[in-house]
């Protein structure tokens, strides 16, 4: 008497057409789910405590670890700089060649992926695991909006953090190519200052706070719609289980979508 | 007497999961100052039907009538209006766990009032102590047991002083006593307060004391919502079944084997 199942095989045709469809359907729900948060963002009223609150939790907690993978991505620019200029004997251009990766490309690209890894996991396994116990639609009934409860101080305060993890990440990272380049292998110390001064323009830095600022809708958009939407999942989205699923899943997808739209961003800005 | 118009009415409602149809065309209506109590085996979809009249599920087909108005064809602000009179205890209580107890019934007086900290204190104070909970505030809902939860639970979804209050299996996974004191503690504050109770449980018969109305779930369809002394006495087939399996034979004068 249970309710029934039509749980038949489908054809190779049929079985094409479920998945785009699933698919579809999650790019919708994904887009309209960014939209409600991105509109709710400048609606009243504004409550500053919980952006503070994910700030230090998206912000200052990765302080540290983007700092040291600031210092290290610069020394080892500076090191791999250094051999690849001195076999033409452009020590002098390392500055430029540090300054410019790193601004460019390297500072924001490897910001957010630290982020993603740290705060981005974390986003969704706590979203999904709200979803799972009930505790959205707990907000829901109780008339609260999830989006702007929920997510409103996380999207605020990535795009706070991103761009100022991003400027860490540069200056550190300027350091560290300095501090090998400069101090270990013997490049003057004018000329590597000097060089990047001169290469690096306006320009390159508002190429990387664009790309920062994008990424820091990508990374909350991504992990945060994955764990809202984990009961919506093709696989069964419930339990431990499916929380680490949808935890993978948002890392690979965000680190993925970060390197495209890198691309991209680098393609029309050049 | 004439009888007063219904809160809630779902009307064939189809709900389908995939290719699991769960809702075939079930239909209800609540009653204002009642208490309906949803009753079914388990997976019939007694919660799916709770979450349509919440507005957490769409049908496939159907309407959900909620003081007449279909809540999935209004606006998001009206729906966020209708549901500012509701208060729901959900089956594993959904209590925020990064929250101490006194901050999950403070949420919706913080996010949705104007009241000043004072206020608050003393409005969630008044409900924590109306459901037996003194000096839990500060605790968190991984230290309280399964019953205190329920308790803290009820006392949320009652902090707005609700028009119609939802209770998913507000006794499960209880011992006796505990479902009994949370059954007390519902009668106590439907007395006081007057809402109307919409309960799904499993708990059959000793829910049917507090019921003004039973509906079985079965086959995707409410088969019937009926006063507790008709629901017994019912000659539908599915009810009949479901009275024959929770209250035996003996009811009916034969003697059970059992």
């Amino acid at each position: 008497m249970g309710a029934s199942t039509d749980m038949r095989r489908l054809n190779v045709f049929e079985a094409l057409g479920d998945l785009t469809l699933y698919h579809l359907n999650q790019l919708g729900r994904m887009g309209q789910f960014l939209v409600r948060c991105l509109v709710s963002m400048f609606l009243p009223p504004y409550k500053l405590m919980p952006v503070v609150e994910q700030i230090h939790f998206i912000g200052a907690m990765s302080v540290f670890v983007v700092a040291f993978t600031g210092a290290f991505t610069g020394m080892v620019l500076g090191l791999q700089g250094y051999y690849s200029l001195s076999q033409f004997g452009s020590e002098s251009a390392l500055g430029s060649a540090v300054g410019l990766s790193l601004i460019r490309e390297l500072g924001p690209v490897l910001t957010a992926l630290m982020v993603t890894g740290r705060a981005g996991s974390a986003i969704c396994a706590e979203i999904g695991i709200m979803r799972n116990s009930e505790q959205i639609d707990a907000l829901e009934c109780m008339a609260i909006d999830p989006h702007r409860y929920l997510m409103v101080p996380r999207f605020a305060a990535a795009l706070i953090c991103l761009p100022l993890l991003t400027c860490i990440f540069d200056v550190i990272g300027i350091f560290g190519g300095y501090v090998v380049g400069v101090k270990l292998l013997g490049v003057n110390e004018g000329a590597y200052f000097v060089g990047m001064y001169k290469s690096v323009v306006w320009g390159d830095i508002y190429m990387g706070l664009i790309k920062s600022v994008t990424f820091a809708v990508l990374i909350v958009w991504i992990c945060a719609s994955k764990g809202f939407f984990l009961h919506l999942e093709r696989k069964g989205g419930f339990g431990a289980e499916g929380v680490s699923k949808a935890t993978t899943n948002a890392v690979v997808l965000s680190s993925v979508a970060i390197l495209v739209f890198d691309y991209l961003i680098t393609a029309i800005l050049l | 007497m004439q009888k007063r118009p219904p809160v809630i009415q779902l009307i064939n409602l189809e709900k389908a999961f995939g290719r699991q149809k769960v809702l075939r065309g079930a239909s209800i209506s609540i009653e204002e100052g009642k208490t309906t109590v949803i009753v079914g085996a388990s997976g019939q979809g007694k919660s799916v039907l709770l979450k349509h009249m919440l507005g957490l599920l769409r049908p496939d087909s159907g309407q959900v009538l909620v003081h007449g108005k279909d809540i999935n064809r209004i606006k998001k602000k009206e729906l966020t209006r209708i549901r500012s009179d509701i208060g729901v205890l959900f089956q594993g209580s959904a209590l925020f766990d990064s929250m101490t107890v006194f901050d999950n019934v403070a949420l919706p007086l913080r996010e949705r009032t104007r009241l000043d900290e004072s206020a608050i204190r003393a409005r969630v104070e008044e409900k924590l102590s109306l459901m037996d909970l003194n000096e839990i505030d500060g605790k968190y809902p991984a230290q309280l047991s399964g019953g205190m939860k329920k308790r803290v639970g009820l006392a949320r979804a009652l902090v707005m002083d609700p028009k119609i209050v939802f209770l998913d299996e507000p006794t499960t996974g209880l011992d006796v006593r505990k479902s009994k004191e949370i059954y007390r503690l519902f009668f106590k504050t439907q007395t006081q307060l007057g809402y109307t109770a919409v309960i799904v449980s499993h708990d059959a018969p000793k829910i049917f004391k507090l019921a003004d109305y039973i509906a079985l779930v079965a086959d995707g369809k409410v088969q019937d919502c009926l006063s507790p002394e008709q629901f017994q006495l019912s000659e539908n087939p599915y009810i009949k079944a479901f009275v024959m399996d929770t209250m035996g034979k003996i009811y009916f004068g034969e003697e059970d084997p059992l």
